[in-house]
């Protein structure tokens, strides 16, 4: 019975994913977190761990939730459920209805299902600003953000700004060693994970101790 | 005699042929999912590079095509793409190849890993890492919200339909699923009274 409700849990998933990658994030609070099989600390710290860990998010997180609630064979029920809803549509389109993507129904269904995913995560990141900076205050109660973690916000704030930088990177090129050519390159998510875990033990570890 | 065997052979041959395709695009997708750090996007420009540039199975036009509809249909965007590349070069089972050969990297790692996670955490320096982390985790996810923000189309529309959800999923407990179905027939809607004003508009012209 838990395989099933695996199964059916990350069906719904990954069929009302609208996009890629961490639009998945609002559903998995609501249907995982719901089901108990994650805290909301959990899924923070796997989406580092997604992160720097080869493969799609989609698949990641559907793995790691199947195998904490029901090992390898809930592993298994998690991401076929994750998997199924693309196979199926996309198969089913690009059979028989290829121009079914051009109806004009289905632009305008995803007209306003694309900024409903943008309000969707951006109270995500509201639920879980709440729960990391201010020690796990609800959205709605004013009251529990008194308890405000400032080395967090701090972080948050070099971590943003590092995150928009641009960095002159070289461009190698092997004809041509001495002709130097430089683009301007974001900071990798990898690299910005471990910058913040260096911070982390800096601070948390060092600092406040 | 002799032309049904010759049809037999051909048949075979066809058949070894296909199962080597299949082959083909499960180890293509595999090493795909296995190189792709960071998913979604991520993976569309390595399946690009693949299968466009250097395969050569699909022109950049039919990719074009492919990712339009993997963006405007349910489902992850890495694995909707699998899906339809796998189906235009070998059918269903093509697909199933291409799906598979993606996820399962994925799969294997994770489900190596999730045994070592919770007992990783608990090492004290590892927990100081992932109080950091988080933060880092949070500034990923606002700049994932920031990046889809600027691709939606601009207008009263989309901003109330991004106020109504904000609204709606921080006062109450609406089921997630409900609220997409509610804007996406709100888009339906919205659209198909504006068209219906302007051909009234049209009309009054005439």
């Amino acid at each position: 019975m838990t395989y099933l409700t695996l199964f059916w849990t990350f069906f719904k998933i990954g069929l009302f994913t609208i996009g890629g990658g961490y639009a998945m994030i609002p559903l998995i609070n609501a249907e995982v977190i719901s089901h108990g099989w994650l805290t909301e600390a959990q899924l923070i710290d796997f989406i580092a761990i997604s992160e720097s860990t080869p493969g799609a998010f989609a698949i990641n997180i559907a793995t790691f939730v199947g195998t904490t609630a029901g090992g390898f064979f809930g592993a298994i029920c998690t991401t076929l459920g994750v998997i199924a809803p693309s196979l199926l549509i996309i198969f089913l389109i690009a059979t028989f209805f290829r121009r079914l993507t051009d109806k004009t129904v289905v632009k305008d269904a995803f007209f306003g299902l694309r900024p409903a995913v943008v309000g969707l995560i951006g109270y995500a990141f509201l639920s879980l600003t709440a729960q990391v900076i201010f020690h796990g205050a609800t959205v709605t109660d004013p009251q529990s953000f008194a308890d405000v973690d400032f080395w967090a916000v701090g972080l948050f704030v070099f971590l943003f700004v590092l995150s928009k930088m641009r960095f002159r990177m070289p461009v190698l090129k092997q004809k041509y060693p001495q002709v130097r050519e430089y683009k301007r390159v974001k900071i990798h998510p990898i690299l910005l994970i471990l910058v913040s875990a260096a911070l982390g033990i800096l601070v948390y570890g060092v600092i406040l101790q | 005699m002799n032309e049904t065997s010759n049809e037999r052979m051909r048949i075979r041959d066809g058949a070894g042929k296909f199962f080597k395709e299949i082959l083909t695009l499960f180890f293509t997708f595999f090493k795909i999912g296995l190189v792709c750090f960071g998913g979604g996007y991520t993976m569309i420009a390595l399946i690009e590079r693949d299968v466009v540039e250097k395969r050569k199975w699909l022109t950049t036009s039919e990719m074009m095509d492919i990712l339009a509809v993997a963006e405007s249909t349910p489902g992850p965007i890495s694995m909707n793409t699998a899906t339809y590349v796998g189906t235009k070069r070998a059918g269903f089972l093509g697909a199933l190849a291409c799906t598979f050969g993606a996820a399962l990297p994925s799969f294997l790692i994770i489900f190596a890993l999730s045994f070592f996670i919770e007992e990783f955490q608990n090492l004290t320096y590892v927990g100081y890492a992932f109080r950091g982390i988080r933060v880092a985790v949070l500034v990923l996810i606002l700049n994932a919200v920031l990046k889809m923000f600027r691709n939606v189309e601009k207008g009263v529309f989309s901003i109330l339909v991004i106020l109504f959800v904000l609204l709606i999923s921080l006062l109450t407990d609406f089921y997630v699923i409900y609220t997409l179905l509610i804007c996406a027939a709100a888009g339906i809607l919205y659209n198909f009274v504006l068209r219906a004003v302007r051909y009234t508009r049209g009309y009054k012209k005439r």
